[in-house]
């Protein structure tokens, strides 16, 4: 891992406050980071954010010698970054976290279930997985339409299936109704999104092997500080989600 | 660079800037960082005798200049600390400080008996943990129980006992001097101010247990004020802490009377700032007119 002082690339607004933050990164640490890793970026100059914000990364481009962050303005910190310009310093620390487990997939059809700005990280793992000729179903959750983004981009690597809350585009409902109407089925999911869709997922698929995402409040990003914590199923230790994931297996830690 | 040394009971510091406890954890991952033996020293997390989960998250909240944090002395226990965490720092040329907490004055004993088959080079006894619900705080805040646990680690530690302050007192000048009086050798100050923010959506305290400890920046002139106090009325070196995050305020500490100061919070914010410090701290010293760090101790005080 490293402090990385950089600059943005490009920013664009992709989506009801959602932006894509395009940002220049070396070859040599592109080759590094495995799908499901994030970055933890400063925010602005001086003492006001003393907490760096976590982003999941969603793409790089070796031949650009980039890396595509997306993310929705939740906050002061968040607001903030949305402010950047193209050629703007920003100062990330790269790469945290461990990342799905890419080695060790044996599956020839993978579900990939995201929720909201759960779904980033997402694409940059199907297009690992469709690389080793693993078929892949996207199946991706949205509060209403103007927050529907990277439809396009998921068509690329495979089938997509786009679900809102209130119905206003795709199908009406959660992303556990698309598995239900549609009968999909794969040997291995991963997902990533707001917990209580997790928690929903788990259950609906709990005789396939999955992956799941999870977010915590951090301090430091790194494993020092047990700010980020999460129990384990037995509830007899915890796991970091900045160092030990924040990918876990399903049923792994509590959610 | 002798300019930077600095002597201290139990610890000879090549430079007096070191991680404050439960920033930096054993050390490991900032390892990936830098060199740690760069540093004067390290303040290693909080042992507890037994392994402790700590508190339900949300743990941490961000504050205008500074954070809560509410972890609740996480920790995996003092043997598993002892077997598994500190032989990685025997690795690196630099003395550790241990950080020592407990629920009773009994286990803080046990604990410090514990450290007794362990390398470390001196005792930091947290008496001022303000986000567990039974210990920590309570013995930082009665200057007569601040010494009984004082006296009890003195003698179950076999290396000098730094007792770090809590700054959520009326009159912390008067538990430095009973601590003092106790035999400690030192002082570390301060841990955290006890804080809490709200969530607006929630119309809940953010944290999950309610309170924090407010640290960082926002903390800074509470920790001068109070390490300018103290040094008035004691004789024994004060280890400064609170919002430092460049090598003016490492400066503005060693004025107020700390003989080194830890940095906390701000490696968060930059995991390589206790190095930018060090190779900060010879210039900045040189611009306001110091010969070295000791020359620039306790020289803020007006009768200096
Ligand atoms: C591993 C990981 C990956 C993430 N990936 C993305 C992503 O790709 N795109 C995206 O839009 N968001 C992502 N998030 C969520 C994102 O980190 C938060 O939305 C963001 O930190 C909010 O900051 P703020 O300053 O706008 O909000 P504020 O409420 O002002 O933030 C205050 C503090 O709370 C923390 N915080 C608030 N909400 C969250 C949250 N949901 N998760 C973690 N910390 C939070 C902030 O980091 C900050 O320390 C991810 C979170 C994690 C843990
Ligand atoms: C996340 C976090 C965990 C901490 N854990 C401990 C601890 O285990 N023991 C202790 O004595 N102090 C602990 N502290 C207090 C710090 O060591 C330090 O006294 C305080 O944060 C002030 O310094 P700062 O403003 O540089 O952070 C902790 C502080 C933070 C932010
Ligand atoms: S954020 Fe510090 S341990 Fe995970």
């Amino acid at each position: 891992m490293k402090k990385l002082e950089t600059h943005v690339v490009s920013i664009e607004n992709i989506a009801k406050a959602t932006f894509k933050l395009v940002i220049h990164v070396q070859a040599d640490m592109l080759n590094t980071i495995k799908p499901g890793q994030f970055v933890h970026i400063k925010v602005g100059e001086g003492t006001e954010h003393m907490l760096r914000r976590p982003i999941s990364i969603c793409d790089i481009s070796n031949t650009n010698e980039t890396m595509t962050l997306i993310f929705k303005v939740f906050g002061k910190g968040t607001d903030q970054l949305a402010k950047l310009t193209e050629g703007h310093a920003i100062d990330l620390l790269i790469p945290c976290g461990n990342g799905y487990p890419m080695d060790d997939i044996e599956a020839e059809h993978v579900l990939l279930i995201g929720g909201g700005i759960g779904v980033p990280p997402l694409y940059y793992l199907g297009k690992q997985l469709i690389k080793k000729g693993i078929k892949v179903t996207s199946i991706l959750g949205f509060q209403s339409a103007a927050d529907v983004f990277y439809e396009d981009d998921f068509q690329t690597l495979g089938d997509v299936f786009v679900a809102t809350n209130d119905g206003t585009y795709g199908i009406h409902g959660f992303v556990t109704d698309v598995i239900n109407e549609q009968s999909l089925f794969g040997d291995y999911y991963f997902s990533c999104g707001p917990t209580p869709m997790l928690q929903a997922v788990e259950t609906k698929l709990k005789d396939t092997t999955g992956y799941l995402s999870l977010e915590e409040r951090m301090g430091c990003g790194i494993g020092a500080c047990y700010a980020c914590v999460v129990k384990t199923t037995d509830g007899e230790s915890t796991k970091k989600v900045c160092q030990d994931g924040p990918v876990f297996k399903a049923n792994e830690v509590q959610l | 660079m002798s300019l930077l040394k600095v002597e201290l009971p139990g610890l000879a510091l090549k430079n007096p800037i070191m991680p404050a406890s439960g920033c930096f954890s054993f050390g490991k991952e900032y390892s990936q960082f830098y060199d740690l033996s760069k540093l004067g020293s390290i303040m290693v997390k909080a042992a507890t005798l037994h392994k402790r989960l700590g508190n339900d998250t949300p743990r941490v909240a961000e504050t205008k200049s500074g954070m809560l944090n509410a972890i609740g002395l996480q920790n995996p226990g003092v043997e598993t600390i002892i077997n598994e965490e500190l032989p990685f720092l025997a690795g690196f040329d630099l003395p550790v400080i241990a950080n020592v907490a407990g629920s009773t004055i009994e286990e803080y004993e046990q604990v410090a008996t514990a450290l007794r088959r362990s390398d470390i080079a001196a005792i930091e006894l947290n008496i001022s943990c303000p986000n567990v619900k039974e210990g920590g705080v309570q013995f930082g805040t009665d200057p007569e129980v601040a010494a009984e646990v004082t006296r009890r680690v003195k003698q179950a530690a076999n290396v000098p006992v730094y007792v770090k302050l809590s700054p959520n007192v009326t009159d912390i000048v008067a538990i430095a001097k009973a601590v003092e009086q106790a035999g400690a050798d030192g002082l570390t100050m301060i841990n955290t101010l006890t804080g809490m923010t709200i969530d607006l959506n929630k119309r809940r305290p953010l944290l999950s247990n309610g309170v924090g400890g407010l640290s960082g920046p926002a903390i800074k002139p509470v920790a001068i004020r109070m390490i300018y106090q103290v040094y008035e009325a004691v004789n024994i070196p004060i280890i400064g802490m609170g919002g430092v995050r460049d090598a003016e305020d490492v400066l503005e500490f060693l004025l107020a009377g700390a003989s080194a100061v830890a940095v906390g919070t701000a490696n968060f914010e930059n995991p390589l700032v206790c190095s930018e410090i060090i190779d900060d701290l010879p210039f900045v010293l040189n611009k306001y007119g110091f010969d070295s760090v000791t020359d620039a101790i306790g020289k803020g005080h007006i009768d200096a």
